[in-house]
């Protein structure tokens, strides 16, 4: 229950990107939207402007089990928008034929959960296709999709963040928005990027998240961290839906006078070292925080990095406050879940060092 | 009925006329009027006015419907009318036959009477034989050299050049082929070179692949052949989308995808047959059932009666053809593209046949299978001395064309080695390049930092690539 009262202070407004924002887009209006509708103007606009574009998964034609690709199939014919067996290895294996034809595979996996199956076609085909052809082929255009993250009664498979796996994958991205309007940018963003990418997408934010998205086609930069608050003492990375939690916590610190600097790294694969580094080198400190599993988590990498680049700077150990490592549980889940006081007392530990 | 068909590019009479007969709303076919009623989504995708479904419904149905008791003999389910039975019936495991073989030289070469195929040009047969020469001589060169240590590896297609050649013969140079490993002749066909096959087994700066991945790992986007990966039977669902974009793009080409009997028990076997049925996607599944994958007989790989059993799991046309047979490959081949792409079908070719080389230079296989069982078939049933039976009576080939043809490959292929080998390896920085399309910060200090390395320590890296 403490999971959904924290939870609800995300319906009031969003995460404000207006510190330290480097992007026109944000300060820009549009209409309201959730993160849903937000993925879904993107797949329009993608298939709008790519004619040999497609998007395809289980039940994507009706619009999808979470909504994102409502009216495709009516506007762009059941050619480029429809379902397929209920098989992910052959999901993404399809998508990748497609996509090595010059096509852009826009492939749905219906929960973050199952893309497992398609490991071996994301591993050893996708990521590899440029590569070890002699860049004589490549599947650029293909784009997988997936609802990844705690929802508050997940459990086991509908609650899974599985990054770390693609992350130590050489030849794919991994992109993880945090809110509408970024999500529309970055997504469109992957779709038009020359190489495959994962993107994972907060399903807890679909409906929850609401926020300005201008209508337009826009697109936001990969491999490019983003300071949303700027701040002095300490400096705070995470993703996706992690980073409303963390933006919480922050809010707190200030009232404690602790100054924090939060990034949001948006791409995790291949990473923006170099604002990590540049907001730890004048903070200090650095607290990474993300729902999956603490043990071989993300985190592990961005702080093995951030300690060999700024080692002197460093007033502090790093700090990791993540999921646990049990599955994802039912009725333990807000025990298990890296909560804004726990990386409130993180913070406090580690300014005090 | 001695039907022959032609062998020319445009369609045959037949399918001319499944194409243009309209058996839509107007006729009385009872299975389609049924489940079109019910079933609007069958109708998505298919450019054709008839419904896949009506093909492939049981045929006694279509009596069923006209029956007045009709409400008391069939079901009604999400996806059609089923007749039901009071007995308790299990359809068996097994046929009490096997599927019969497609075959129409016999183990002499002489032509089977009465036989059906496509006719084949004298200029076309010729090249096939040659192709097929030209490719066991490469295998056995290339085998030679790695067992001198001149290569690091390599894997032969001794005993399935039949299936190499012909079948690549069949298609047009527009199909595009996604390989397993063992089929170098449908390349050679194309026109890859004994010098390009070289290049890439010696992974030297002219290697199309850049030196990045093992010998026999060809790949070639010029002849639509895309780059071998040793995962086994992944390249299958790839195809399947490779043949909707062709479908897409109305292109009169299809896709072809191969794989061994080892590779039809992967997961990517099932989903890719499954995906292109649903999708009527225009693609042909070679199964190359040589009997071995690796070590393994097929008595420890399937239970089923081979390969072409399983087309029909997945609502897909098959064929059981003799591999060793080039004409009855041919034949087969040319016969499933052409419904492939007319009909916006898959089709499963099952071809068999017998590996007799080893696996790969990493295996000896006298330890699980007698040196009697490879020999019998290397000798008694050969595709090459089959086909040459055959054209020598067709007056298109002589014992001084052989011994020519083989002098001038053999010495062709020596000289493709030497100077591979003495070709210099790709620069280093092909060592970073492509992962990405371009190469991200991390590679680039990556790559900084190996430099630094090999300064330091010359000693530690290999003296022929160059930085």
């Amino acid at each position: 229950m403490a999971a959904l009262l924290g939870r609800s202070c995300r319906k009031l407004g969003f995460l404000s990107s207006g510190h330290g924002a480097r992007r026109s887009v944000s300060t820009e209006t549009g209409k309201s939207l959730n993160l849903y509708s937000a993925i879904n103007q993107a797949l329009h606009i993608a298939l709008d402007s790519d004619p040999r574009s497609f998007v395809f998964g289980e039940d994507v034609g009706f619009g999808g089990v979470f909504r994102c690709t409502t009216g495709l199939a009516e506007r762009f014919g059941k050619n480029r928008v429809f379902n397929t067996p209920l098989c992910e290895q052959g999901i993404v294996g399809f998508g990748i034929g497609l996509a090595a034809m010059g096509n852009r595979a826009i492939v749905e996996i219906q929960f973050a959960d199952y893309i497992y199956p398609a490991f071996d076609q994301i591993v050893n085909e996708a990521a590899k296709f440029r590569y070890r052809s002699g860049n004589q082929f490549n599947c650029g255009g293909l784009t997988i999709r997936a609802p990844y993250g705690a929802v508050g009664h997940g459990g086991h498979y509908h609650s899974q963040s599985p990054e770390a796996f693609f992350c130590h994958v050489p030849g794919i991205k991994v992109v993880i928005p945090r809110s509408p309007r970024e999500a529309k940018g970055l997504l469109l963003s992957c779709i038009r990027d020359p190489n495959p990418v994962v993107f994972f997408e907060p399903k807890w934010l679909y409906r929850q998240a609401v926020e300005e998205v201008p209508e337009h086609d826009y697109m936001i930069p990969l491999s490019e961290a983003e300071v949303i608050r700027e701040g002095n003492d300490i400096t705070l990375v995470g993703w996706g839906a992690q980073l409303t939690i963390m933006e919480q916590a922050c809010l707190e610190a200030e009232k404690e006078g602790i100054s924090c600097e939060l990034i949001d790294l948006k791409t995790l694969l291949p990473w923006d070292k170099e604002t990590v580094e540049a907001s730890v080198k004048k903070t200090g400190r650095l607290l990474i925080s993300h729902e999956a599993p603490i043990t071989g988590g993300f985190g592990a990498e961005i702080s093995a990095t951030i300690l060999e680049r700024c080692f002197l700077k460093l007033e502090a150990p790093v700090s990791r406050i993540c999921g646990l490592d049990t599955p994802f549980p039912l009725v333990f889940e807000p025990f298990y879940m890296p909560t804004k006081n726990k990386i409130l007392d993180a913070i406090k530990t580690t300014v005090n060092y | 009925m001695a039907l022959r068909l032609r062998s020319s590019t445009s369609k045959s009479n037949f399918l001319n006329i499944l194409r243009y007969n309209n058996l839509g709303f107007g006729t009385a076919s009872h299975a389609a009027r049924h489940l079109r009623t019910h079933d609007p989504t069958l109708l998505r995708v298919s450019q054709n006015p008839i419904s896949r479904f009506c093909n492939t419904m049981a045929e006694k149905l279509s009596s069923v419907g006209e029956n007045e008791d009709a409400n008391a003999q069939v079901m009604d389910f999400p996806g059609g009318k089923v007749a039901f039975t009071p007995e308790i019936q299990f359809i068996s495991e097994s046929s009490k036959e096997r599927v019969p073989c497609y075959r129409v030289l016999d183990d002499n070469g002489q032509l089977i009477t009465n036989s059906h195929f496509v006719q084949v040009s004298e200029e076309v047969a010729v090249k096939m034989y040659s192709d097929m020469v030209t490719l066991q001589i490469m295998d056995n060169i290339f085998y030679e050299a790695q067992r001198q240590g001149r290569l690091s590896f390599y894997a032969t297609t001794i005993g399935e050049e039949a299936i190499n050649i012909a079948s690549a013969a069949a298609l047009s140079p527009q199909d595009v082929i996604f390989p397993q490993y063992r089929e170098p002749g449908v390349l050679l066909w194309r026109g890859f070179t004994l010098q390009e096959f070289a290049n890439q087994c010696f992974g030297n700066k002219s290697d199309n692949g850049k030196g990045r991945q093992m010998p026999v790992h060809y790949g070639s986007n010029k002849l639509n052949y895309f780059t071998v990966s040793a995962t086994i039977a992944t390249q299958l669902p790839n195809a399947v989308g490779a043949a909707y974009s062709l479908k897409m793009d109305k292109k009169d080409a299809c896709a072809v995808t191969y794989f061994g009997d080892g590779g039809s028990s992967e997961g990517d076997f099932h989903a890719a047959l499954n995906f292109a049925a649903v999708m009527e996607a225009p693609v042909l599944f070679i199964c190359r059932n040589n009997g071995w994958a690796i070590s393994t007989p097929t008595s420890d790989q399937f239970r089923s009666d081979g390969l072409v059993v399983k087309g029909r799991a997945y609502g897909i046309r098959s064929i059981r053809v003799d591999g060793n047979d080039a004409l009855a490959m041919y034949s087969a081949v040319h016969t499933a593209r052409e419904m492939a792409i007319s009909e916006e079908r898959p089709i499963l070719i099952e071809a068999l046949t017998y590996r007799v080389g080893h696996h790969s230079t990493s295996d000896d296989s006298t330890r699980y299978r007698s040196a009697d069982e490879i020999e019998w078939w290397n000798k008694a049933r050969n595709p090459l001395s089959r086909f040459r039976t055959w054209i020598e009576s067709s007056g298109w080939w002589s014992d001084e064309e052989e011994s020519d043809l083989r002098s001038r490959v053999k010495k062709e292929m020596l000289e493709a080695l030497r100077v591979a080998e003495k070709t210099e390896k790709p620069n280093l920085e092909n060592m970073f390049s492509d992962v990405y399309d371009v190469p991200p910060l991390n590679l680039r200090e990556q790559e900084r930092q190996v430099r630094q390395t090999i300064k330091s320590h010359p000693q530690d890296y290999p003296s022929d690539v160059p930085l």
